[in-house]
């Protein structure tokens, strides 16, 4: 008998590499002294016109091989980077050049490129470019965006990139007639992902084939090979694409072609030498990308159960100074924003608006976080305002288990119906009202009460459509020697995919875990897939995965009963051997099954040796049949009609220090629900950092801006990442699993679960604890402590 | 004008190195470019998040803090050196593979470095020492709950292997 992998807390095998400090990442590659190494000139102004552009002083540098400015680019490198996913309403999108044209956007973007000896030969001499600029109006904040006085394109008027409406029923009118009304007005601030390692580039031009090779940090190796050969003006055959060890990615490193994405391979074909770029932390926070950054007005209608009767909603989204990702995160808010519940009637209207501040693309949960506390902080108002339990009011406005598939009746951002396929929200509710003590914590809030201490629990619920389509691809390869390769083509960043894929492949072909080895994101390996986004890549590649490896199986299982003298279905396949069920005599292993798929002349290993004693195919036929190939393979895609929705719900408990208003959290509390686990271990894992970005985003984290833009935290001295000092000591998790009926393996994604609720659920604690509304996070003491203040002045 | 080079011996894992550098190479720079070491990572270049940290004889630094130049004379460990010599992982390393206490894996080799060094200190940590132990340690994937845990593991396996 075999265990099965799946749902089995396997120690993930990419460790061993990564334990020994043997892992590569991209600063890794090409460590040689012959590298040559690039660096930026970044705009230090958040908007200006550029006068003039003097590189004089860097020709006479020694070491420097190359410095380019806008004026050096050519063709389709002239031309502005491409707007990734277009969409109807965004009006007016806008991206900017490789390098500035004529005016620049935001503090950090790139005007001219460098490429020296080594990084400090290269910096040396960004220091000795001048720019002479004319200066523009900065605007800065959602308020400026809106107020309009500047522009920060001049033709974009208003500062509106894009508005887009959606409406379910008449939410206005159900509003009007509704028993109760409420209106709250709720902000979210910037954060940003903030991998450990920033983005990175490295390009090799192969002049005796012609061909490119770019190792890079990115979340999509086919996206950047697509815009590599287009901007470069190569064929794709040209470009190979590799994305070796990732340190992070949380949604930054999706955004491609980066500047520097083009430029390196442009420098390294041009120089004829390797050409790396390794971005530094100041560069991260200043020129890679951010989010979270949104003004929300709600208005809702609701009957004297907190049942909704409408919902309103209209919020403003600060997409920085270009939108290359389109509409993604804004329209994520809006159709996310419902959550678990039944609006019975919704209008959501959002604008898109463009500010002098580093552009805005998804961050783990991808505006998920800000529609999730919008509609949980409106819960919290409604069940405050009827003096319920926020427990039920939440529970009388559930999707009901029966009532799946349930249709929203929105467009989520695949453009395809918001319709959720399963999912259990009241057996949910029970689990985190069990785990976090929800009825017993009244009785603890008045016994600290009683000796002087502040203390609050707060509940917020989520539904997030994971594994978006439109396809992932996989290839498993048996070799004669009985390993079994496997190939997708998204990317890792920490997920453990090959633990995971090998897993599945593991249990579906019957070969040892330990022959099995997986390569993600290499477009060598294959060249059709999508990406690592939106906690797609266990549920597409997973299930694209499962489905080759049962076409490498059924042909292991073709082969073998020919040779084996025997039926198909009387065969089965453990650890690696073929055999006969009932008699394990009669058996051949998977490696002499790759030497028999492939009739080749030549014999090289003991596997083909093995394999002379069995004889198969048909001699009357060719040695290879037409409707076969040689070669021991499963190669096949998945792509579901539409996203699975995974949901969980979290609770925390905090205390408030009465004095110094200090937050500290007593316990957290997780209960989750992404169908069936693949890995339970890892998908805890996923859950801990999750909650753990989610506390730095809703106590610490900001991206503290200036009024003439220039962003004042760009460190990790400023930016208030949390330390194991600022997470709860254990985060206590239960796990529902609702499988998803719409792949093969009854899976969801779990990537971004754990940061969804965290501004939602910290807001509801915070504002049991102090008994006044929260409306804007992230919170700090001095802001909690400035609220006590004013509170205590209203009263008086 | 071309920079001065120093000449510097750096004493890497027990392996001497000679070569050339510029005053101002950083510690982490020179050995990742120039001894190819690069199981050292750099996560932020200012000291703050302790993925660059090696040990300097025996105490934990950050190596993007400090010039290759000053090291000369210096006993370094790198996460390479963590390693047992018959190529087995090291009890700190075998305790993050076991509890699951990394995931894109950047910032480990400063927590392995870090808490080598914290254990040898104090090879029986509390629970709360434990935390504080990787205090200094930032880590965007993991929510330091199964480092933590890790530590702990440690301090069991050094333990273990050790009497
Ligand atoms: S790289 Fe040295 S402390 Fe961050
Ligand atoms: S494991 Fe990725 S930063 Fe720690």
């Amino acid at each position: 008998m075999t265990t099965k992998l799946m749902g089995t807390a396997v120690q993930r095998v990419e460790d061993q590499r990564f334990l020994r400090g043997e892992g590569r990442y991209v600063d890794d590659i090409a460590v040689d002294g012959r590298t040559l190494h690039a660096a930026v000139l970044r705009s230090p102004h958040a908007h200006a016109r550029i006068i003039d552009i003097d590189v004089d002083e860097v020709l006479d540098l020694d070491g420097v091989h190359a410095v380019w400015t806008y004026d050096d680019l050519t063709g389709p490198m002239a031309e502005p980077l491409p707007l990734l996913i277009p969409h109807p309403a965004l009006t007016h999108g806008r991206t900017q050049y490789a390098l500035a044209r004529d005016e620049v956007n935001y503090v950090g973007e790139a005007i001219a490129f460098v490429v020296a000896d080594d990084r400090y030969v290269a910096e040396d001499a960004v220091g000795l470019i001048k720019v002479s600029y004319e200066f523009l109006k900065p605007v800065v904040g959602i308020d400026n965006a809106r107020a309009a006085q500047h522009l920060v394109h001049e033709d974009v008027p208003g500062n509106i990139g894009a508005r887009l409406e959606q409406n379910v029923g008449d939410a206005p009118t159900a509003i009007a007639a509704a028993p109760h009304r409420l209106e709250l007005d709720l902000t979210v601030e910037r954060s940003a992902c903030m991998p450990m390692e920033g983005r990175g580039t490295v390009a090799r031009w192969d002049a005796d084939i012609n061909r490119l090779q770019v190792w890079t940090s990115t979340q999509t190796s086919t996206g950047v090979r697509a815009a590599v050969a287009v901007k470069l003006g190569l064929d794709l055959g040209q470009v190979d694409v590799i994305t070796p060890d990732v340190g992070g990615g949380f949604g930054v490193k999706i955004v491609h072609p980066w500047p520097e994405e083009l430029l390196v391979p442009l420098a390294a074909r041009a120089l004829g030498r390797t050409v790396k770029f390794t971005e530094d932390r100041r560069e991260h926070f200043i020129s890679s990308a951010h989010e979270r950054g949104q003004v929300h007005h709600v208005e809702v209608g609701f009957d004297d159960d907190g049942r909704l009767c409408g919902l309103d909603v209209e919020f403003w989204h600060d997409h920085g100074a270009y939108s290359p990702y389109g509409l993604i995160v804004p329209i994520i808010t809006s159709t996310q924003l419902l959550g678990p519940y039944k609006p019975n009637n919704y209008r959501v209207v959002f604008e898109s608006l463009y500010t002098n501040t580093v552009m805005v693309t998804p961050y783990r949960g991808a505006g998920r976080p800000q529609g999730c506390y919008t509609m949980e902080r409106t819960m919290d108002a409604i069940a405050a305002y009827l003096g319920k339990d926020r427990a039920e009011v939440r529970a009388v406005n559930f999707i009901q288990p029966d009532e799946f598939p349930f249709d929203q009746g929105l467009i989520f951002q695949d453009g395809r119906e918001l319709e959720y396929d399963s999912g259990d929200y009241p057996a949910s509710l029970e689990k985190i009202k069990a785990l976090v003590g929800w009825d017993e914590f009244p009785a603890y809030q008045a016994e600290m009460a009683a000796v002087g201490r502040k203390v609050g629990i707060g509940l917020a619920c989520y539904v997030e459509g994971t594994g978006v389509g439109p396809y992932e691809g996989a290839h498993v390869h048996i070799e004669t020697s009985g390993k079994v390769k496997v190939a997708t083509g998204l990317t890792t960043q920490g997920q453990g995919h090959a633990t995971v894929f090998a897993q599945l492949v593991a249990d579906e072909l019957g070969c040892r875990f330990e022959d099995i080895e997986v390569v993600t994101g290499d477009t060598r390996r294959m060249p059709y897939a999508v990406g690592t986004f939106a906690s797609r890549a266990a549920v597409m590649s997973g299930s694209a995965i499962h489905l080759a490896a049962k076409r490498a199986k059924e042909k292991v299982l073709r082969i073998a009963a020919d040779a084996l003298e025997a039926d198909e279905s009387d065969l089965e396949i453990i650890a690696g051997v073929v055999s006969v069920k009932g008699s394990p005599g009669s058996s051949i292993d998977l490696g002499t099954v790759a030497v028999l798929s492939n009739p080749l002349r030549y014999a090289f290993d003991e596997a083909s040796q093995a394999a002379t004693q069995f004889s198969v195919g048909d001699p009357g036929k060719a040695p290879v049949p037409e409707d076969e190939e040689p070669g021991l393979e499963g190669k096949d895609f998945y792509s579901p009609e539409r996203a699975t929705f995974a949901s969980g719900m979290h609770a925390v408990i905090v205390e408030t220090d009465p004095l110094t208003a200090e937050i500290t959290i007593l316990k957290y509390a997780v209960v989750h629900d992404c169908g069936h686990l693949i890995n339970p271990m890892i998908v805890e894992g996923q859950i801990h950092g999750g909650v753990a970005q989610g506390i730095g985003g809703a106590l610490y984290e900001r991206m503290a801006y200036d009024e003439s833009g220039q962003l004042l935290n760009a460190s990790f001295m400023d930016f208030l990442m949390p330390y194991v000092t600022e997470v709860p000591d254990g985060i206590d998790i239960d796990h529902l699993e609702t499988p998803s009926p719409l792949n093969p393996l009854g899976i969801k994604g779990a990537g971004e679960a754990g940061v969804i609720p965290s501004a939602a659920v910290f807001a509801s604690a915070i504002e049991d604890a102090e008994g006044f509304p929260i409306t804007a996070m992230p919170i700090s003491p001095s802001e909690l402590f400035a609220l006590r203040q004013q509170r205590a002045e209203e009263k008086s | 004008m071309s920079e001065e080079l120093h000449d510097v011996r750096l004493v890497v894992n027990g392996t001497t190195h000679h070569t050339q550098v510029p005053a101002r190479r950083l510690l982490s720079d020179a050995l990742r470019h120039d001894l190819a070491l690069t199981g050292t990572h750099v996560g932020c270049e200012h000291g703050v998040c302790g993925a660059c940290t090696v040990l300097v004889d025996g105490k934990p630094m950050r190596s993007c803090l400090i010039f290759a130049v000053s090291a000369i004379d210096t006993e370094i460990t790198t996460v390479e050196g963590l390693t047992e010599p018959d190529g087995s992982l090291g009890p700190v390393q075998q305790a993050f593979a076991e509890c699951h206490g990394l995931q894109c894996g950047f910032c480990t080799p400063g927590f392995l470095t870090t808490i080598t060094a914290g254990l040898a200190e104090n090879p029986c940590p509390t629970h709360d020492e434990a935390r504080d132990m990787i205090a200094g340690n930032l880590c965007r994937c993991t929510g330091y709950q199964n480092i933590v845990k890790a530590v702990e593991r440690a301090a069991v396996l050094i333990e273990e292997r050790t009497s």
